[in-house]
């Protein structure tokens, strides 16, 4: 039971993001309703970011952003140690995700919008019943 | 489909459950990812572009080609809300209603008359309801200031947290506020559609032309060292400033595409009175 404790907090980011990732999924794929489903898909995102994030942090290492890095550069510029710093590049990816994850928010509830303008509801069912009858 | 789902999320889960056991540990500086890049971006940023916030050198720098084409998805994002949207109807038929500002009276204008042009008169819909005077007063006092701190957001992105990317949403969330703090039409009226839509495009083309300016002056395409000769200055600083040309127009697309998206879903494409 210790062992499995121990596994458990050593990797507790991934945990999470596995756990995220699920509930996600589930809802993307078992909810019925188009908004809710919408609202899956964006955990989902939220899950990968998180994910992506977590591996860029580094134990003992600060924010991305050099220190002394307002004054001169060049000869007498102070020497940067890679393990001082945590990793940007997952934040760099990151960064534009979170703004593509809106744009892509937005368009899904344009569609949702269309489709209930045609079919009167959102319920995945009574839509595909609908689309039958014709 | 219930039960599927359930069955296939759980098997998902479990499956990258077993995967973590060759996953590196949380916040180990041994791990496979900031071993072989990271290192290069973070000892050589400061020489090779001075700019001290790493994350903004590769976002605009190292990687341009990736956040040129993530501005790029973004306005296609803007665009393809207005196609599904917008509806060009002419103006429906029947009486329309203004709102006198200073006396708060509503005028009911029958079809085919006009009211004299002035200042005074809003036009509103049927189901128009008062805008509360505290959100609306507190509002229109902060947007200047979510403005303010969004350009300073944006210039500042070198040395500090930010960019174009943050700046930007900060600046559309400005004009969000307004629409929701008054109505659909008073944030149209500041910021037209025409030119949003405009303005849209054109962060993509600062972009893309700080690009192409490069490749015409004789280097790669999003090499901003090429800039040098036009800045009068050395390479390592036009990569600087090459840097701050392309966050103006990340932060400009951006910021256009957000109120263009709202704009669209809130009124269903009619931009009308919105929420």
């Amino acid at each position: 039971m210790g062992d499995l404790i121990q596994i458990v907090v050593a990797k507790y980011n991934y945990w999470i993001y596995i756990t995220l990732m699920m509930i996600g999924l589930y809802a993307m794929i078992a909810k019925n309703n188009l908004v809710k489903k919408i609202v899956g898909m964006n955990i989902f995102q939220t899950a990968i970011i998180l994910f992506y994030v977590s591996t860029g942090a580094k134990r003992g290492a600060t924010i991305p952003i050099l220190e002394h890095g307002h004054g001169e550069h060049g000869a007498g510029a102070h020497v940067v140690h890679a393990v001082d710093y945590i990793n940007p590049l997952p934040h760099v990816l990151m960064l534009t995700a979170i703004v593509v994850a809106v744009a892509t928010l937005g368009v899904a509830l344009a569609l949702a919008i269309r489709v209930y303008n045609r079919y009167d509801t959102l319920e995945e069912d009574e839509i595909l019943a609908k689309i039958r009858e014709k | 489909m219930k039960i599927i789902g359930l069955i296939i999320a759980l098997s998902t889960g479990v499956l990258l459950i077993c995967a973590t056991g060759d996953f590196p540990r949380w916040a180990d500086p041994a791990s496979p990812a900031s071993t072989h890049l990271s290192p290069h971006f973070i000892e050589k940023t400061m020489e090779e572009t001075s700019v001290p916030n790493i994350v903004t050198a590769v976002l605009a720098d190292y990687r341009g080609y990736d956040t040129m084409y993530e501005t790029a998805v973004i306005f296609t994002a803007g665009l393809a809300c207005f196609i599904l949207l917008r509806i060009f109807v002419k103006e429906e038929p029947g009486d329309r209603l203004y709102r006198h500002l200073l006396t708060g009276v509503t005028v009911r204008v029958k079809e085919g008359t006009k009211l004299p042009p002035s200042e005074d008169f809003e036009r509103i819909d049927a189901t128009w309801t008062p805008p509360d005077l505290i959100i609306k007063t507190i509002c229109r006092f902060l947007i200047p200031f979510i403005q303010l701190f969004a350009l300073y957001v944006i210039a500042h992105g070198h040395h500090s947290p930010g960019g174009g990317f943050q700046g930007g949403v900060i600046l559309g969330a400005s004009i969000i506020l307004l629409a929701i703090s008054q109505d659909l039409r008073t944030s149209v009226r500041r910021m037209r559609e025409k030119l949003d839509a405009v303005l849209c495009a054109v962060g993509v083309i600062i972009y893309a032309g700080t690009g192409a300016l490069c490749l015409l002056l004789g280097l790669n395409f999003l090499d901003y060292s090429a800039l040098a000769s036009v800045l009068h200055c050395d390479p390592v600083t036009a990569r600087s400033h090459g840097i701050l040309i392309v966050e103006i127009g990340v932060g400009i697309a951006v910021m256009c595409t957000m109120i263009w998206i709202y704009n669209n879903v809130s009124s269903i494409g009619k931009y009308d009175e919105g929420l």
